[in-house]
C-alpha cells in the first residue's frame, strides 16, 4: 500500500464504543488518575494497532498481562472487571468476562491434583480476564512439597502460549508482589503493565460514599456528610482500614442504624416521608463505635465489625 | 491399500473439519450453554459407545479456544486414536448429547472384515471385525505415521 494510504477515522473509531467505555470508566471510578491514564494508553495502542492492520502493517498483538498492586479496597477488582469490558470493546478479547481465582482455586491438595485444577480455571477464563487475587499466596518458597510451583509453571506457559486468548491480572500488596517477582524469574518479564493503586484521600472516600449511597437510592444529608468525614478521619487511623470496602461497610451499618431509628418512629405511630426513608442523618453515623474508643483497638483477628 | 474411513457422529461424511471449523461448532454449543467433553478410543467398531474421557467434561466455558486447546493436547498425547468432541445439552427435558463429531483419526484406518458364521439350517450370521482390534488395546494403529494435526 502507498505511504499516503489512509484509515478512515470512522472506521478506526470502532473507537466510538471504546470512548464510551473509557468515559464510563472516568465517570464511575473516583480518583485513580494514574490507572485511568494507563488504560487510556493501552486503548490508544490497540486502536492504532487496528488501524495499522487495516493498512496491512503487521503488528504482533501486544502482551497485556498486568499486575495490580495496592492496599485492600483500592479498586483492583473493579478495574479488572472494567479492563475486560474495555479489551472486549477493543476487539482484543473475544468475551471480556472476568474470572476471579485465588490460591484455593488453582493449587491442588495432592499430587496430580494441581494441573487439572489450574487448567480448568484457565479454560473458564479463556476469552476474558483471569484475575488472581493475592497472587503471592500461590507460590510458597522453601516448601518443596507445595504444589504452587506447578501452578506457576502452568500459568507462565499459558501467559506465553495464549497471549491473545486471555489476559492474566495478578493482584496484591506491593511488597509481597515484589517478593513474588524476585522469587519467580520469568514472571515479571511476561507482565507488561504494572499498575499501582494508591490509597484514597478523605475527600475521595467521601465521594465514593456519596456514589455508593446514590446507587442504593440513599442520600447523605450535608450534616451527615460532615459526620462521615469525621468518621473517616478516625477510621483511617485505626487498624485494618480497607479504603472503598470500609466505606461500603460503614455505609451498610449506617443504613442499619437508619432503619432502626425509623422503625422506632414507625412503632410510635409516626408516618414516614420519602425524604426520611432516603436520607441518612448524622446520628446514624455518629453512633459508630469508631468514635468511642475505637472498635478496632486491640483486635487481632476476625472480620470488620 | 486404503482402509475404510469410519463415519460416526455428525459431519462424518464431510472432509475432516479444520480447527477453525471445530472451534465454530464448539462456539455454537457454548452459546447454548452445552457442556463440552473430549473422548478418545482406539476401538473403531460402530457399536462401541464407551469412549474414554479426556479429562473432565468442561462446564462454564466462555471461549471455544479453551476446548480447542484441549483437543490439541489430546491429539498430541494420543495421535493414534480416534478423538471426538461431545456437546451435552443439560437443559431440562433434553439432557442428552446434542452434537458429537470426530476431530481426529489415526493416519491409516485399516477398516473392517466381514465375518460369516454358519448356523444350523444354513443360516448365516454376520459380524463386523475391525482389523485394528486384532492388536492389543493401546497399540492398534502402531505403524501409522503420526496423525493429522499432531506435532
Amino acid at each position: 500500500m502507498p505511504e499516503d494510504a489512509a484509515v478512515d477515522p470512522g472506521e478506526a473509531a470502532a473507537g466510538r464504543q471504546v470512548e464510551d467505555v473509557l468515559a464510563a470508566l472516568d465517570r464511575d471510578l473516583v480518583a485513580l488518575h494514574e490507572v485511568k491514564r494507563r488504560i487510556r494508553e493501552i486503548a490508544a495502542l490497540l486502536v492504532i494497532d487496528r488501524c495499522r492492520r487495516r493498512l496491512g502493517l503487521e503488528a504482533r498483538p501486544p502482551t497485556l498481562h498486568m499486575c495490580f498492586t495496592g492496599n485492600p479496597g483500592t479498586g483492583k477488582t473493579t478495574v479488572a472487571r472494567r479492563m475486560g469490558e474495555i479489551l472486549h470493546a477493543l476487539g482484543y478479547l473475544r468475551k471480556g468476562h472476568l474470572v476471579t481465582a485465588s490460591r484455593d482455586d488453582l493449587v491442588g491438595q495432592y499430587v496430580g491434583h494441581t494441573a487439572p485444577k489450574t487448567r480448568e480455571v484457565i479454560r473458564r477464563a479463556m476469552g476474558g480476564v483471569l484475575f488472581i487475587d493475592e497472587a503471592y499466596h500461590i507460590y510458597r518458597p522453601g516448601n518443596e512439597r507445595d504444589y504452587g510451583q506447578e501452578t506457576v509453571e502452568i500459568l507462565l506457559e499459558t501467559m506465553e502460549d495464549h497471549r491473545a486468548d486471555l489476559v492474566v491480572i495478578l493482584a496484591g500488596y506491593k511488597a509481597q508482589m515484589d517478593r513474588l517477582f524476585s522469587e519467580v524469574p520469568g514472571l515479571s518479564s511476561r507482565i507488561a503493565h504494572h499498575l499501582d493503586f494508591p490509597d484514597f484521600g478523605l475527600e475521595e472516600l467521601l465521594e465514593i460514599a456519596r456514589r455508593m449511597a446514590a446507587e442504593q437510592r440513599y442520600r447523605l444529608s450535608p450534616a451527615a456528610e460532615e459526620a462521615f468525614l469525621r468518621y473517616l478521619e478516625e477510621r483511617i487511623r485505626q487498624p485494618r482500614f480497607a479504603n472503598g470496602r470500609s466505606v461500603r461497610n460503614a455505609l451498610d451499618r449506617a443504613r442499619m442504624r437508619h432503619a432502626a431509628r425509623l422503625y422506632e418512629a414507625l412503632r410510635d405511630g409516626r408516618r414516614l416521608t420519602k425524604r426520611e426513608l432516603v436520607t441518612i442523618e448524622p446520628e446514624d453515623i455518629l453512633a459508630s463505635r469508631v468514635f468511642t474508643g475505637g472498635a478496632y483497638a486491640g483486635v487481632s483477628a476476625g472480620g470488620e465489625r | 491399500m486404503d482402509g475404510i474411513r469410519i463415519t460416526q457422529g455428525t459431519f462424518s461424511y464431510l472432509p475432516d473439519l479444520t480447527d477453525e471449523e471445530i472451534a465454530a461448532q464448539i462456539a455454537y454449543g457454548l452459546e447454548r450453554r452445552w457442556a463440552v467433553s473430549i473422548e478418545y478410543t482406539d476401538d473403531p467398531h460402530p457399536r462401541n459407545v464407551y469412549w474414554e474421557l479426556w479429562g473432565m467434561p468442561m462446564f462454564d466455558l466462555e471461549d471455544p479456544v479453551a476446548a480447542l486447546a484441549e483437543v490439541r493436547r489430546c491429539r498430541q498425547a494420543l495421535p493414534d486414536h480416534y478423538i471426538r468432541v461431545s456437546l451435552y445439552d443439560p437443559s431440562l427435558t433434553r439432557m442428552t448429547t446434542a452434537l458429537q463429531f470426530i476431530v481426529h483419526r489415526p493416519a491409516r484406518e485399516p477398516g473392517f472384515r466381514l465375518d460369516r458364521q454358519e448356523g444350523h439350517d444354513r443360516t448365516i450370521r454376520y459380524t463386523l471385525h475391525a482389523y485394528a482390534a486384532d492388536r492389543p488395546h493401546g497399540d492398534r494403529y502402531p505403524e501409522a505415521e503420526r496423525g493429522r494435526g499432531a506435532p
